[in-house]
């Protein structure tokens, strides 16, 4: 090494020293953000804290609770048929999927089961309310990303839907259909008929919104191999539905468990995808409509006749015990744990809802993704607040 | 040639070129809004769009100006308040000054400039500084995420929008835009000029990055992530409200148009129709109804580009950011190059 | 043949909506000009059939939010047979429901004995204040001509008894 004159020394030493003082100015300071409570990409009020270098995410939080409604502790004073009206209103998209694993729960306290012709009615409206709750979260996809034209097609396609739940149950988004020991009502004439006309205007809905979001490039660069969870993640996060499937684990609680319900009689398929990226997820959730349509259709044509409601007393007090239902929601796992004892209402409700399981995930998923990222992995991930919050 | 400019004093000249300027700003800002973001997007969703106000709603954009007159003007409190209020007026003023070097005609044009392409193509940045101001003075995260990517944004498509246009430059041999206008309506195809010459056929990769790039800087989907409402809210305007958020509106809308007229200018033959038609020779020869006919035709075409921009961005999802500029820097960018050099070779080979 | 690009596919759908939009007519229903007709057993407001209520009270008690208020007071009615005894009945003086706390469940219509709560699929009767949703039995009253008959039901139904 050649030796240094004093200056060159003096000279170096100067220009480290200006050079420290540069990098503390350009150091880079970090900056939270808080996307929600009010927030377009939450519909609702969820609040997802981010401390973002630049735009990457470093870490996030989601903070729930903006829209509690504490229906757990509400069921605590309502009697059984008061509580049907009440937990329409958690998953306020597919509402009546909410009401049949409650009314199974306190079905199986009294020992009862509905007869088969309200059972396959209850599967029919359960996908017609699965159909309602993922083609709306189809078309909102395209809204999250920017594409403001499959949310209309979506809220056009999805208003068949409710005007079939509407025929039948008299509500659009709150049919409190649902009796223990099967159904308020039948079925109105003619309504099968319009059914399978709208099953075939959601499978052509299926197709449109296949080619005008899904088969976009843009739309599969930004979802492709974007916020990926593994299975064994997945599994420990306690996913489920669409969101697990999307992992590569086949489970599927319409067709791994027996319950009261008409699914035993269709024959459908559980579709899976190896990737847990993002567009795995929607790309599950398209499969799953039109898989929906399919078995509707199926439970159309084997419609047994019959009565729709078995003999109950006029005021139900329901035995003492505890029963956990659950079943596969158009969000995932919902269930119900009904203590009873003896009384009008039930003693405690614990409600499982599958968004809160679902989001709970969100601090693994979002470290280090982009600030676009974020939007479309929320809304992969699909949840709703009122199942988040209840 | 200078029959109709000559009578007119020029006090009058001058007044008629800001009402002209002024028409030829709002005029086109209001049929894309009405035509395409009012009726088209709706005919798209199935559904009719606004349909009270007026025969089929037309009178719909009046009523909303009416609605954002009215309403407050928020500034927040932390905002640099001069900055602020600024800051829409930059981004319409930049479209009033990019319409200045538009021929619609053989003598109803602004400023006859001789370097009119380079001018349009500085001067259309300047909206960058507009946005990236209001974005930073609203002391919001979202705005200023917003601004950011906005800056990135504009530079990054500045680029291949000045490359694509010297494809135009060369084969013209001049940077007047009148005198691209001429070259195209008096060429011809082997011999043939029926239709004269647009630059569309030559340089059709050319138009096609100008599009793209036109795309991104008007930040229309799916080049829209400094607005995109659905994660930052509404980036760069979140905090503009009443007439300052109606100044950014009309900007972007204005800004579409003239992009189009600049976009019909360079490459689907302007204002002109093929001079053979008439056996005009040159420029001067054209007659003068032109003068009036030339801006139908430049309306039809802005009309015919800005819908395609808009079919575009009612069709589309949005890019992310980094995917963005990774499109710009290696697949326009490096294309307009390749087209430059083609074009050169081939200009002096030929 | 070969793949045609998502990107071309995609303005394809738009542009054939917009078509279809031109030849067809738009999905959506011009609301004041053109309207729905909601379907038969659409829960669209509670119809009261006065002389059915016996004031009760079941449906007050069973409704999840406390939203019907009812008054009554026993009174002495004319005998039914020439030589009885005067009949003591409960005589209602006032039947509120308030739809601003309405959840519309439909419980109180199910749980009526005598058939006097009926839904009606009439829905427009918005107010612009909404203490003005108070509505009092005579207005209920009049809600039962909009009451449809029950629809006939799905072929494979049990009749009622």
């Amino acid at each position: 090494m050649t030796m240094l004159s004093e200056r060159q020394q003096m000279s170096y030493i100067a220009a480290q020293a200006a050079d420290a003082r540069l990098n503390v100015e350009l150091e880079t300071e970090g900056m939270t953000l808080n996307i929600g409570p009010q927030h377009p990409a939450t519909h609702g009020t969820l609040r997802i804290i981010a401390r973002l270098d630049g735009e990457q995410v470093v870490w996030a939080e989601p903070s729930a609770g903006y829209m509690h409604r504490g229906y757990e502790k509400l069921t605590e004073v309502r009697t059984f048929p008061q509580v049907t009206a009440l937990i329409n209103r958690i998953d306020w998209l597919g509402s009546f999927a909410n009401e049949v694993p409650f009314i199974l729960a306190a079905e199986q306290l009294m020992n009862i089961e509905a007869p088969p012709r309200a059972q396959h009615i209850r599967t029919i409206l359960f996908e017609l309310s699965r159909i309602a709750n993922v083609s709306l979260f189809l078309g909102d996809l395209g809204v999250q990303m920017g594409a403001v034209t499959p949310v209309f097609m979506a809220f056009r396609d999805r208003e068949y839907v409710l005007n079939l739940i509407e025929g039948a149950t008299g509500g659009r988004f709150h049919p409190n259909f649902d009796r223990i020991g099967g159904l308020k009502d039948d079925l109105p004439k003619g309504w099968l008929d319009e059914t399978r006309q709208v099953m075939k205007k959601l499978r052509n809905f299926c197709d449109e919104i296949e080619d005008l979001l899904f088969g976009n490039e843009i739309f599969q660069s930004r979802t492709r191999g974007i916020g990926v969870i593994p299975a064994d993640v997945a599994r420990q996060y306690g996913l489920s539905g669409a969101n697990l499937r999307a992992s590569g684990v086949d489970w599927d609680l319409r067709r791994d468990q027996s319950l009261p319900l008409a699914y035993d009689k269709v024959d459908f398929r559980v579709w899976t995808h190896p990737d847990g990226d993002s567009w795995a997820r929607c790309w599950i959730r398209l499969q799953e409509v039109r898989e929906a349509t399919k078995i509707v259709d199926q439970l159309i044509e084997t419609l047994p006749p019959g009565p729709v409601m078995t003999k109950v007393p006029r005021i139900i007090k329901v035995p003492e015990g505890e029963a956990w239902v659950s079943t596969e929601n158009p969000l995932g796992e919902m269930g119900y744990y009904v203590v009873s004892k003896g009384d009008l209402g039930p003693f405690r409700v614990k409600i499982r809802s599958a968004s809160f399981n679902n989001i709970s995930i969100t601090p693994w998923v979002l470290k280090g993704v982009y600030v676009p990222d974020i939007i479309t992995i929320l809304a992969s991930l699909y949840f709703i607040l009122g199942d988040i919050d209840r | 040639m200078m029959s109709i400019a000559l009578e007119i004093p020029y006090w009058g000249q001058s007044l008629l070129r800001v009402l002209g300027g002024i028409g030829a700003v709002l005029l086109p800002a209001g049929t894309i809004v009405y035509l395409f973001l009012f009726k088209m997007m709706s005919f798209m969703q199935s559904r009719l769009g606004p349909m009270e106000a007026g025969p089929f709603g037309s009178m719909q954009l009046l009523a909303e100006v009416g609605k954002w007159l009215q309403k407050e003007d928020i500034i927040p409190e932390n905002a640099d308040a001069k900055i602020y209020k600024l800051a829409p007026v930059i981004v319409l003023v930049s479209t009033f000054l990019l319409v200045v070097v538009v021929p619609f005609g053989p003598d109803a044009l602004f400023t006859n400039f001789s370097a009119g392409v380079f001018y349009a193509l500085a001067i259309g940045s300047v909206s960058v500084i507009g946005i990236l101001v209001a974005g930073w003075s609203s002391a919001n995260k979202y705005s200023l995420l917003g601004g950011l990517r906005a800056a990135g944004q504009l530079i990054a498509y500045e680029l291949p929008m000045v490359l694509a246009v010297v494809g135009v430059v060369i084969q013209a041999g001049s940077m007047n835009l009148q005198q691209i206008v001429v070259a195209q309506n008096s060429g011809s195809i082997f011999g043939w000029d029926g239709v004269g010459f647009p630059f569309v056929l030559t340089q059709f990769v050319g138009f096609l990055i100008f599009m793209i790039a036109v795309q991104a800087e008007l930040t229309q989907v799916p080049f829209d992530m400094p607005i995109a409402e659905s994660e930052l809210v509404s980036g760069y305007m979140t905090e503009y409200s009443g007439f300052r958020f109606l100044i950014f509106f009309i900007g972007e809308f204005a800004t579409a148009g003239v992009f189009a007229f600049i976009a019909s200018v360079l490459f689907l033959g302007g204002w002109g129709i093929p001079f053979s038609w008439f056996g005009w020779e040159s420029l001067d020869a054209v007659d003068g109804w032109m003068n009036i006919v030339g801006p139908v035709i430049m309306l039809t075409k802005m009309l015919v580009l800005t819908g395609i921009i808009m079919w575009v961005r009612f069709s589309y999802p949005r890019f992310r950011e980094d995917q963005l500029q990774r499109f710009a820097w290696k697949v326009l960018i490096p294309l307009s190059l390749a087209n430059i050099a083609v074009t050169a070779i081939l200009k002096v080979a030929i | 043949m070969p793949k045609v690009p998502g990107l071309v596919k995609g303005l394809g759908v738009t542009m054939g909506t917009l078509f279809r939009t031109v030849k067809n007519g738009a999905d959506t229903v011009q609301y004041p000009h053109a309207k729905e007709a909601p379907p038969v057993r659409a829960r669209g407001v509670i119809a009261l059939r006065e002389d059915n209520c016996t004031a009760c009270m079941l449906c007050a008690r069973s409704c999840p939010d406390w939203c019907i208020y009812i008054e009554g007071h026993k009174q002495l009615a004319p005998p039914r047979r020439a030589g009885g005894k005067p009949r003591k009945v409960n005589h209602l003086d006032r039947f509120d429901i308030d739809y601003a706390l309405c959840m519309y469940c439909g419980i109180c219509v199910e749980v009526c004995p005598f058939d006097a709560l009926f839904w009606s699929p009439e829905y427009e009767y918005s107010e612009p204040r909404i203490a003005d949703l108070l509505h009092d039995k005579d207005k209920l009253g009049e809600w039962m001509e909009t009451v449809p008959e029950a629809p006939e039901l799905e072929a494979g139904a049990e009749k009622k008894k």
